[in-house]
């Protein structure tokens, strides 16, 4: 078990209200799962990825990730473990613009203080497709593209987990489905866990298990029929 | 897996931090360099003074001797008596003297006359240094015969040649040479009083050595040995106090000259000092909008595992090689600088000034601006701690209000520390460090107040019946990402300054030139003798003036005050009457009555004439009774030219002495004083300068011990002055003026960049050209008469302040130049606002829209 979510709620505080967006969720993930998120507009999907990887807190309950309690260490130490465990690949990229693709690519690893990674993130660039946009800044690439460079720093620590918000939402459907298809396929490569938050129920059905939130509930978590074994 | 692994335990790979800080910036470059610019000239200000003082410090140590011609200077205001002049005689291996006083010179080629400042000189003064002449041989050669060195300003006035003739009192010299330069001399002190030199074998010819006139001797010695000066001047120091003698060495002399250009120094620093401050305002601005510009890249780095310190220490090392880049600028620019100071100052320096490079000064300068940079940079930098990676997910909440986060109001304690501590070393004392940085801050507070009160009053008060562009121009006061704190501030605090400069100068220029209206006395005729004072009466007549005042005046010395004479009253500490007070002549008048710029404000104006055995009683003017340290029925004892006369203070009077008119401290009754020997003065009106002129000749040809002051010539003179003072000033406020408009094009260029989404959007929505410009130019305006009306009000309140505080004048600012000053500074911020705002609007929105900003 590589995410153990256990009675967790959200709630935030706006001006004297209080307003609850997850309660008590509880849910276990496997390493090596590929798991989908669904759920309309405002059910809680982002606030909870957020949680799970380790970006913000939960009011009550705990999370563990590979045993540890993400919950009770304080920002910097989340930061590290994000860093050496964990990879993100969001919809709207978020690519440093001031950074060239290679440098994106580069900026995780070289947080991890690692020498030589410079042939690592050209070759993930060149598996994603990318060789010949090394030094392209991201204003200089296609949505698609800025999607690959995105998913190539995602693997570049190779994470025990990767959390993927929406990776298709600012996309084209071909562009979309060559996204997937590369995503599953470099994922099955690292063996990593993939949680992927998705509006896109035909990219939730490729995965093993979906869990369905509404109203900051869980409603169903089931697994699809590619799962490889009964969760 | 344990905690303790979990913890990073590196420290911050510094290569990485430099290299991250590098790729960060390398998209925003122009910009960095637009902010880091506001510092340039505080900082050029800075150095440039600096690398002076350390220039006038050296200089004067160099020249010391110089500044005084001599080792050692006695100095009487009158001529030395016979035990006076046997112990001078004993001193120094080389000796000169020298008399000074005002008279009217005559140009004979022209009829040109004017008040000078004679000096008549004998022996080889100076001993160090030279008489600087055209021709050069003149400055010594003129002492061989009956000529004279004129001030090289007089000889331009007058149109007058070397070779021609000048009249002083009643003897012609020949003009040998032009004096551009004496030792000790700042061309100030010459344009104040322009110097004429003669042999002093001639003086007795003059006439010009009557009772009366005001004389000033000084001897000079050069001494071989220093040693011995000092032990002749131990020996001698008793009896130069005893008769009232002053002395200066040229240590003295290099000391108080040091101390004098020392205050000067500290008063350009200052101003210097808020053209830095002006430009860190501009700093911790765009260094917030250019942070919050970040957060994005802050929270991907977060998220992708980035400590808060790393991130943190990115952006403070942009920031502090900005700051460096900024403060090394500013200091080259400084050292550049500091050669045109010299020539600004010249005429203010006693000294020649050198300007090679002043280390030191260059490193403060650096110093001074890496630390400010520093301290104003970290203020919007704190701020990066609290951005949490959820960004990446969605936009969090704003950030918590600085004064919620301890670190920064430690640090805003920290900048008010380092001002006062800075300022601190500028002036006097503590009390004034802490009054000129509340000065300073509560400029800012109010004028951010002023810019936070606009902001919600616009808000409140929505004039939502006006046309879309006014709106939209009304809006972008108040709605995210506006400029209007940053721009009120900066631009009202130049304003502030600009005005307050104006409006001083033009406050003592009124003042004078009042006193010069109509059928006001605009001439003074003194140094009259007794025996001149009916012929004189009768020229002021034959020339159809008005004889405003007739004046006798008698010079005393104070013997006594309360039975304390000086030695009793140098030991006794408790009655506080200054030594002073019974050194210097004292020039009294005797009269019944009251003129109108005098009223009584305690006890009783004598008004009966004294008959023999009555009590003599005084009337004195009201502040220099309270430097006298005495009372109503308290005793004084004058010495009249020999005779001790006993007084009894009978009266206290307020006078106003900004007339044109005789006025005086001490006031004897009717029938005291009608026999000592005595001069007169006489005050006229003159209504043309040709009528002044004619009149003058003739005074100056029958009477040449009579001396005229033309008050417009005096107004000139003080115009003069204050030019050269103000172009100093000027020269320094120009940094921060230039400073505030570096700032201004900052911010309006950041907020280009703020604004640039909503332009397009603006523009993709069919806005024309001249709607968007019209929108900017409304908000720009808006600003700028914001800023320019407060900046100006608060530069009136302190001239106010000044006037009334500092210089005991009503202050009555006209009209025009206000409206000069807040249309000028309106326009301008207009002018800036629209041609940052072309690119935009110039720029197809396609284009904008593509484009990384």
């Amino acid at each position: 078990m590589i995410l153990n979510v256990h009675n967790v709620s959200k709630t935030y505080q706006s001006g004297n209200k209080k307003l609850t967006v997850l309660h008590d969720i509880s849910f276990t993930i496997e390493a090596g799962a590929i798991v989908a998120i669904v759920g309309p507009s405002g059910s809680g999907k982002t606030t909870l990825l957020g949680l799970c990887a380790g970006l913000d807190r939960a009011s009550a309950g705990t999370i563990e990730f590979n045993k540890m309690r993400m919950d009770d260490r304080s920002e910097d130490e989340r930061a590290f473990i994000r860093n050496r465990y964990i990879g993100f690949i969001f919809q709207n990229f978020q690519l440093i613009p001031t950074l060239t693709a290679l440098e994106n690519v580069m900026v995780p690893l070289e947080l991890q203080g690692e020498k030589h990674i410079r042939p690592r993130a050209v070759a993930l660039l060149g598996k994603v497709g990318l060789a010949d946009r090394l030094h392209h800044y991201p204003a200089q690439l296609s949505g698609g593209e800025q999607q690959r460079v995105s998913i190539a720093r995602a693997f570049s620590t190779r994470p025990k987990i990767l959390f993927a918000d929406e990776p298709t939402g600012n996309l084209d459907d071909e562009t979309s489905a060559k996204i997937v298809s590369l995503l599953f396929e470099l994922n099955r490569e690292a063996g990593t866990t993939l949680i992927i938050v998705t509006h896109n129920s035909e990219l939730a059905e490729s995965t093993q298990r979906i869990i369905r939130l509404k109203g900051g509930h869980i409603i169903a978590d089931e697994p699809t029929s590619n799962t490889p074994l009964a969760v | 897996m344990s905690t303790d692994q979990l913890l990073p335990d590196k420290k911050p790979d510094i290569r990485w931090l430099l290299l991250m800080a590098w790729r960060d910036s390398r998209r925003n470059r122009s910009r960095l360099v637009l902010f880091m610019s506001s510092i340039v000239l505080g900082i050029a200000a800075l150095v440039a003074i600096f690398s002076l003082s350390d220039h006038v410090r050296n200089d004067i140590n160099n020249q010391a001797k110089t500044l005084l011609g001599s080792d050692l200077v006695i100095e009487s205001n009158k001529a030395a008596d016979s035990s006076v002049q046997m112990m001078l005689d004993t001193l120094g291996n080389q000796r000169s003297q020298e008399c000074r006083f005002a008279s009217m010179i005559y140009f004979t080629k022209n009829n040109g006359t004017r008040l000078v400042q004679v000096l008549a000189l004998d022996g080889d003064y100076p001993y160090y240094g030279r008489l600087e002449t055209v021709p050069v041989e003149a400055g010594t050669d003129f002492r061989k015969g009956q000529q004279a060195l004129v001030d090289q300003t007089l000889m331009l006035q007058f149109d007058a040649k070397i070779g021609d003739s000048i009249r002083v009192g009643e003897l012609t010299f020949i003009i040998a040479g032009t004096l551009t330069r004496a030792p000790g001399r700042s061309g100030l002190s010459t344009t104040i009083a322009p110097p004429v030199y003669i042999p002093f074998r001639y003086l007795q010819q003059t006439g010009l050595l009557q009772k009366g006139s005001r004389f000033n001797y000084s001897y000079y010695f050069r001494y071989d040995d220093q040693t011995a000066m000092d032990k002749q001047l131990a020996a001698i120091s008793p009896v130069l106090e005893s008769k009232g003698l002053d002395y200066e060495t040229a240590e003295s002399r290099k000391r108080d000259t040091g101390r004098q250009f020392e205050d000067v120094s500290r008063f350009l620093t200052l101003i210097g000092f808020i053209a830095l401050l002006l430009g860190c305002i501009g700093i911790a601005s765009s260094i917030n909008i250019y942070i919050r510009e970040k957060i994005p890249a802050i929270a991907i780095l977060r998220c992708m595992g980035a400590s808060t310190k790393q991130t943190f220490l990115i952006y403070l090392i942009q920031i502090t090689i900005l700051g460096f880049i900024g403060a090394v600028t500013g200091a080259l620019l400084g050292t550049v600088a500091q050669q045109v100071l010299p020539f600004v100052l010249k005429d203010i320096l006693p000294v020649q000034i050198s300007t090679s490079v002043s280390w030191p000064s260059v490193a403060k300068g650096i110093g001074l601006g890496v630390i400010l940079s520093f301290l104003f940079g970290l203020l919007p930098l704190l701020s990066i701690r609290s951005i949490s990676p959820l960004y990446t997910l969605r936009v969090s909440v704003e950030p918590a209000p600085a004064w919620r986060n301890p670190w920064q109001v430690l640090l805003f304690a920290a900048i008010l520390f380092f001002i006062t501590l800075f300022t601190r070393l500028q002036v006097q004392s503590w009390t004034q460090a802490f009054i000129f940085t509340a000065g300073v801050l509560a400029a800012f507070l109010l004028l951010t107040a002023v810019a936070v009160l606009l902001r919600g009053m616009v808000r409140r008060f929505f004039p939502s019946s006006l046309s879309y562009l006014w709106r939209q121009g009304f809006a972008n006061l108040y709605r995210p990402n506006n400029q209007t704190i940053l721009l009120v501030v900066t631009i009202g605090l130049g304003t502030l300054f600009i005005g307050i400069l104006y409006f001083m100068q033009d406050m003592l220029m009124s003042r004078v030139s009042m006193s010069a209206g109509n059928n006001q006395p605009n001439m003074v005729l003194f140094d009259i003798q007794t025996t001149q004072k009916a012929a004189v009466t009768k020229l002021v007549e034959q020339y159809h003036l008005p004889l405003y005042q007739d004046v006798p005046i008698v010079t005393m010395r104070i013997e006594e005050i309360n039975g304390k004479n000086a030695a009793a009253a140098k030991k006794d500490s408790v009655s506080g009457i200054p030594a002073r007070a019974f050194e210097g002549e004292l020039r009294v008048t005797y009269r019944d009555s009251l003129t109108n710029t005098e009223k009584i404000t305690a006890g009783k104006l004598e008004t009966k004439p004294y008959t023999p055995g009555d009590n003599i009683y005084i009337s004195l003017e009201e502040r220099y009774a309270n430097h006298l340290k005495v009372s109503i029925g308290d005793s004084i004892l004058f010495n009249v030219q020999g005779a001790l006369l006993p007084t009894i203070v009978g009266s206290f009077r307020d006078v106003d002495w900004r007339r044109v008119q005789t006025n005086f401290r001490v006031i004897f009754p009717a029938g005291v004083l009608e026999d000592a020997p005595q001069f007169y003065v006489l005050v006229t009106r003159v209504s043309s300068n040709e009528a002044s002129a004619s009149f003058q000749q003739a005074v100056v040809r029958q009477f040449p011990n009579v001396s005229v002051i033309d008050l417009g010539l005096i107004l000139k003179v003080l115009d003069e002055v204050l030019d050269k003072i103000g172009f100093v000033i000027r020269f320094m406020a120009g940094f921060s003026i230039i400073t505030g408009l570096i700032v201004l094009i900052a911010s309006v260029y950041v907020s280009k960049f703020q604004r640039i989404q909503e332009t397009v959007l603006l523009r993709t929505l069919g806005a024309s050209r001249k709607q968007l410009y019209m929108i900017t130019a409304l908000e720009y305006f808006f600003l700028g008469t914001l800023a320019a009306g407060t900046g100006i009000l608060l530069s009136l309140g302190c001239s106010y302040i000044l006037a009334k505080y500092s210089f005991d004048a009503s202050f009555s600012p006209s009209l025009m130049p206000i409206l000069v000053l807040f249309f000028s500074i309106s326009l301008l911020t207009v002018a800036i606002g629209l041609f940052n705002s072309r690119g935009i609007v110039n720029t197809p929105p396609l284009e904008v829209l593509r484009k990384e900003v």
